[in-house]
């Protein structure tokens, strides 16, 4: 219970000083709201009432405090650029982000763990040093590069998906679906190469374990301890490093969803900052800073459960 | 092994398969969408914040609702004014009096008739503003607004030519408070949806007075990344994107797309702030102009494309258009340099230019000048900033030694391209001061008679390029891809895209 409202306490904090430094961010660089809202049509008058109309005049705290204040009380404020409530721009959005986080999060963890333990089979070797290799690529090549070859070759040429006409997810879930796949896909390689090198080198590592020779000693086939035994073990730092791949991948998602032209949160999150829309910046900066410290958390939670040394008040 | 392999390569394939083939009648494809009548169009920045016609900033705003609004009178191809939301326009022979018989049988998109109520309030709200300014510069003459029947009367306090221009205004419904988030107009297309930063949509608006236009539904796919837009006319998804490069068209198969070339219709230049140092020397200005072939510019950063100019008015505005003023500077590296040693710099300086880093034109066009101004000894940096930073420190703060951006005429007037060098404008960004121009300009504002008036701006322009207040470099070219099968678009002397003239060929 204690380790709960811990846990809760982080989050909040987090999340307050989050607010607070993008907030102070704003302050600090160039361009203002109401001069990029009237653009070239500004007027010094026109400024100055829009300034007033948006409450920009007040002081840096006192606007700081009452968006907090809005915030704990469910209200979002209202975007700049859409005068319109700033939860119901962002919740179509952030759906579709998340959609194509979950997705990539499955897609990484159902092909690099399986991927770790069979590449664990070709220690030194021709294989190993073409695995290797593949695998570094993976890596370096980054995903709005992959998402341009990906939309050529599968949009383009293939025609599965239509780059650039992301359909209605209610309307056409399965249209939507295949696009989100596709840059899931393009976001999840470099992780899943990621995962993979972590992992293998903790398999190969574990291996050479005592507790492993013993195991062998008694009798045990190699690929039945790597199964039961060494796997369960190295579960523990391949889920954390999966915890960090959830968290990352939002940043992923901003470049892949302009490339394949996915109305999602990343991309809303980079056209409202150089609109200067605070109001739905902020609600995205927080929701992001949610989702890292959740995915923390649920990281922890997992390792607990399989590790019960992890535990808090566990010994070592 | 091998087996596992093959099966696992089996397990993606099928996968692939599985995506292809399922589904794909939910697809939407050019060819169902030509069947229905549909277009899609890509553009590349979302619309305003509010889609009220009277508040409109951007010129990709106004753009897409010149389809949704119309005013008493409306711009025509040709860029004259054609009557709309009136029928007739009668013009008293002071010129005072602007009399406007509404047309029978307008309607507004919600099916309501458009009353001598609705216009009144429409042009009244553009008149008084949102604080006693006018909306418009040339409604401020506008001293009385009377109705009567069907007939709309505007008094002026003096004969103003230009005034017509601004009867463009958007006649909007009376009674309605959404105008900002779900328009209604009088225009051949109606609004219909708008998700942030997604797409617009827009429909065929049947009871439209006059020819209504072809296709069904008009659905804008905001695409800010243009490689995300060819990436998008590539896969299907778009039909027709506009204010392409050379560069980017060049990227598209011509089995399904061609190229139609029109004029961006902006004024695109090396603007030099002539309040900093060494701009406020006119030598130093012109010595610039000597050292820039523009057609070299052209060349280098656009692939040839595009139309050099030597001041602040475009070949679509053929009444002001002065042809001449293109070729006052040629390019003379030895004038160029002997002006500099005149004016205290006979080796050169270093000059800063401002590019907003999202416009790549304006990102181009700096490299080249930068590389051309070497020549002269000039070492030019160039720096990028973002949009809302140019507005703020360089348009409204002036703060800034040159930049390279290009302006664009709200209405089809004179006065809207060459107001802001007006050296008390409030948008005369780069601090132009000239008292003979601030003449001309008082005079052909307060001057009745076209002709004259249309002589006083022509000296407006040969002004400001004798002193060389900017490097004026050319009207970028307008590179429309448009899918095979498709047909138009028109060119407007105006920066719009009239969707009444697109169509499938059948």
């Amino acid at each position: 219970m204690k380790a709960v409202a811990k846990r809760l306490l982080t989050l909040l904090l987090t999340m307050i000083l989050v607010s607070f430094l993008t907030f102070a961010a704003f302050d600090i660089v160039s361009g203002d709201p109401a001069e990029t809202l009237l653009g070239t049509q500004a007027t010094p008058e026109r400024v100055a009432a829009l300034r007033e109309e948006l409450g920009l005049n007040r002081p840096f705290l006192v606007r700081y405090f009452s968006w907090l204040g809005g915030f704990f009380t469910g209200d979002l404020g209202t975007s700049y650029n859409y005068r319109q409530p700033v939860w119901g721009l962002v919740a179509p959005k952030l759906k579709v982000t998340l959609l194509m986080c979950l997705l990539c999060f499955v897609l990484v963890s159902a092909t690099s763990i399986p991927l770790a333990i069979w590449s664990y089979r070709w220690v030194g070797g021709a294989m190993d040093w073409l695995r290797t290799g593949f695998n570094q690529l993976c890596m370096a090549v980054p995903p709005f590069f992959t998402g341009i070859l990906v939309s050529w070759l599968f949009g383009i040429v293939l025609h599965i998906f239509t780059p650039g006409g992301f359909p209605d997810l209610h309307a056409h879930p399965w249209g939507a679906f295949k696009h989100l796949f596709f840059a899931a896909v393009c976001i999840g390689i470099p992780r899943a190469a990621m995962t993979v090198r972590m992992m293998r080198s903790t398999v190969v590592e574990e291996m050479q374990k005592a507790y492993v020779r013993t195991a062998i000693s008694r009798g045990n086939d190699r690929s039945g301890v790597l199964r039961t035994h060494v796997l369960k073990n190295s579960l523990v730092s391949a889920i954390t490093f999966l915890g960090q791949t959830m968290a990352e991948m939002v940043g992923g998602s901003i470049v892949v969803e302009q490339v394949f032209g996915i109305p999602g949160l990343g991309r809303f999150l980079v056209a409202s900052i150089s609109n200067r829309d605070y109001p739905v910046v902020q609600t995205i900066v927080v929701i992001l800073a949610l989702w890292v410290v959740l995915a923390g958390t649920v990281a922890d939670v997992l390792n607990q459960i399989i590790d019960p040394r992890l535990r808090t008040g566990g010994k070592a | 092994m091998k087996k596992k392999i093959l099966a696992g390569l089996l397990v993606v394939a099928s996968l692939l398969m599985l995506l292809a083939g399922c589904g794909n009648n939910s697809a939407e494809t050019p060819e169902k969408r030509k069947a229905a009548g549909n277009i899609n169009i890509g553009i590349s920045q979302d619309l305003d914040e509010s889609l009220d016609p009277h508040f409109t900033v951007a010129a990709g705003t106004r753009e897409v609702l010149f389809n949704v609004f119309e005013g008493l009178v409306k711009p025509n191809a040709a860029g004259e004014l054609v009557p709309a939301v009136a029928s007739d326009v009668t013009v008293a022979d002071d010129g005072l009096t602007y009399t406007f018989t509404l047309r029978q049988g307008v309607k507004f998109h919600n099916g309501n008739p458009v009353t001598l109520q609705d216009v009144l309030f429409s042009i009244n709200r553009n008149v008084q503003g949102t604080d006693g300014t006018p909306l418009i510069a040339s409604l401020g003459s506008v001293s009385d607004v009377k109705g009567e029947g069907n007939t709309v009367t505007i008094t002026l306090s003096e004969a103003n030519p230009e005034f017509l221009a601004s009867m463009t205004l958007a006649i909007i419904p009376e009674d309605y408070d959404a105008q900002g988030t779900a328009p209604i107009g009088t225009g051949p297309y109606k609004f219909v949806s708008r998700a942030a930063q997604d797409s617009v949509v827009l429909e065929r608006f049947k009871d439209y007075w006059g020819t209504p236009g072809t296709m069904n539904t008009v659905t804008y796919k905001v695409l800010e990344n243009v490689e995300g837009l060819i990436l998008g006319l590539q896969s299907g998804a778009l039909d027709l994107v506009a204010h392409l490069s050379p560069t980017q068209t060049a990227q598209l198969n011509t089995a399904d797309f061609h190229v139609v070339e029109g004029t961006m219709n902006l004024v695109q230049a090396l603007y030099l702030n002539n309040a900093v140092e060494p701009f406020t020397d006119v030598r130093v200005r012109q010595a610039l102009c000597y050292a820039i072939d523009k057609q070299e510019v052209i060349d280098m950063a656009f692939d040839g494309y595009g139309h050099p100019l030597g001041s602040s008015m475009y070949p679509a505005f053929t009444k002001y258009y002065d042809e001449s003023l293109t070729d006052y500077y040629t390019k003379d590296i030895d004038k160029a340099k002997s002006l500099l040693a005149e004016a205290g710099y006979p080796n050169g300086f270093d000059m800063t230019i401002t590019v907003p880093s999202n416009y790549q034109p304006h990102v181009d066009t700096a490299q080249v000048l930068a590389e051309l101004l070497k020549e002269i000894g000039v070492n030019a940096t160039i720096l990028p900033v973002e949009w809302a930073t140019w507005l703020s420190d360089t348009y409204s703060g002036r703060q800034f030694q040159s930049t390279v951006i290009g302006f664009d005429a709200s209405e089809m007037t004179a006065r809207a391209m060459l107001g802001r060098y007006y050296s008390q404008a409030h948008n005369n960004f780069n601090n132009y001061n000239n008292a003979e121009y601030d003449e001309l300009f008082l005079q052909a504002t307060s001057c009745f008679d076209d002709a004259q008036q249309t002589q006083l701006y022509r000296a407006m322009e040969r002004n400001l390029t004798e002193n060389a207040a900017n490097v004026y470099l050319q009207d970028m070219a307008d590179l429309v891809a448009v899918r095979n099968g498709l047909e138009g678009p028109t060119f407007y002397p105006l920066y719009v895209l009239d969707v009444s003239s697109l169509h499938w060929t059948k």
